[in-house]
């Protein structure tokens, strides 16, 4: 009997690859992501829970996994996340992406 | 409305950093600023949370790990209530659920997150990029012997291999097996023995003089 | 008020065959596949249910079920592991009565 994965997350069995075990220090811009989770979804703020966050990465689609690494992943789901909760507008990031480019 | 520039203790500045990252880590920069600018996060709520993660490191695992070898009745109550038993050695990591697993000479535990990256980062540091990643979760699961062996750990024919999805709300830590030849080490030398790595079950703690020249 | 767990350690179990949710923390691996309880975790919030902006009430049971690696992995896929143990939630798991030898 087997049944077919529950997401694209659902990857036991699924993959032959080795493992790279080289060590790294994450990047600023991953830690600041790392740290926008943490204060997003603790008890002051509640704006998001593990729930929601896992299950906003798991829609982000296999391409997600194909084209985009761990924290990015993450930026995209918080993204969406917010987005959601209209706790920021879509149109609001791509204006303030725009306005850093421009300094 | 005038536009904050946002000084973090990093560093590194958004400015400096930002022509260098990709689309999708700018967004990361946006959704940043925009949170601080709604008040909905202070700068140096996040600068603190950043610093934080610069912070944690195996240290209190291996502590834990260490304090039960040379104290056989600490290590029954880690096994039984593993929160409580870091209490009595200053380590709160509540609301974490963990569970310790003891590695013994029939049985060998191993830990991963098959569905995403669960781990206890208060105990163990952060995770490596390994730990996350898709080669990892999708193997160890299912053969745990050739995945060990890539990190170059050997197990014997014999023992028996368990392997922990931390799928739900527990989070995992091995209690590895004391070194043989270890009798004189104090406590906090032992602590050094102990590797994150053996705390999730993919390498074994070693003696300095069993590392090998390369 | 939490319900009294329905399983307890050693009880013999089957992971159910739900329909696809949303959000699950069950893993495809072990979708009907016979295991024993190893312990009982505790009362949490249904995740299925706080992925998707519900409260997660009433708590749901969580246990620790052990499963043999062969019954998970043997077929098209290597299986080297003797054991593995996961954590399930209580709606997803049944009696086993089946007594099937393995």
């Amino acid at each position: 009997m087997s049944s077919s994965a529950i997401g694209p997350h659902d990857l036991a069995g699924t993959l032959t690859d080795s493992i790279n075990t080289k060590e790294r220090e994450l990047d600023f811009w991953e830690k600041r992501i790392d740290a926008l989770y943490k204060l997003l979804s603790d008890d002051k703020r509640s704006h998001i829970n593990i729930h929601e966050f896992r299950y906003a990465i798991e829609s982000l689609g296999v391409e997600a996994y194909t084209n985009h690494n761990y924290y990015e992943r993450w930026t995209l789901a918080l993204r969406n996340l917010l987005i959601d909760k209209n706790v920021l507008s879509e149109l609001e990031i791509t204006q303030k992406v725009q306005e850093i480019e421009d300094r | 409305m005038p536009k904050p520039r946002i000084a973090l203790t990093n560093p590194h500045d958004l400015s400096a950093d930002f022509l260098s990252l990709t689309p999708v880590q700018k967004i990361g920069v946006a959704i940043q600023e925009l949170l601080i600018e709604k008040g909905i996060i202070a700068p140096d709520e996040l600068s603190q949370s950043i610093n934080l993660i610069d912070m944690i490191t195996p240290a209190q695992g291996s502590r834990v790990v260490a304090r039960a070898w040379v104290d056989a009745s600490f290590k029954e109550r880690l096994l039984t209530d593993a929160v409580a038993a870091c209490l009595e050695v200053e380590i709160d990591i509540r609301p974490i659920h963990l569970i310790v697993i003891e590695n013994t000479s029939q049985i060998h535990n191993v830990i991963v997150c098959t569905l995403c990256s669960c781990y206890p980062r208060m105990l163990l540091g952060l995770p490596p990029d390994w730990y996350k990643s898709s080669a990892y979760r999708a193997r160890v699961i299912h053969e745990p012997r050739t995945v060990l062996q890539e990190f170059g750990t050997h197990l014997k024919g014999h023992t028996q291999i368990t392997v922990h999805d931390s799928t739900a709300d527990m989070r995992y830590m091995v209690l590895p097996i004391r070194p043989v030849n270890t009798d004189n080490m104090k406590e906090d030398e032992l602590a050094e023995l102990v590797t994150r790595d053996c705390m999730i079950g993919v390498k074994i703690p070693q003696l300095p003089s069993d590392f090998s020249a390369v | 008020m939490n319900a009294r767990p329905k399983f307890t350690k050693g009880d013999r179990v089957v992971v159910r065959m739900l329909a696809p949710q949303p959000h699950t923390r069950t893993p495809a691996y072990l979708h009907g596949k016979p295991g024993v309880i190893e312990r009982f975790c505790g009362a949490f919030e249904n995740p299925e249910e706080r992925a998707i902006g519900k409260s997660g009430f009433p708590l749901t049971l969580l246990y620790r079920v052990r499963f043999f690696g062969s019954i998970l992995f043997s077929i098209n896929k290597t299986c080297e592991v003797d054991i593995v143990e996961v954590e399930i939630y209580e709606h997803w798991l049944q009696r086993d009565n089946s007594h099937a030898k393995t």
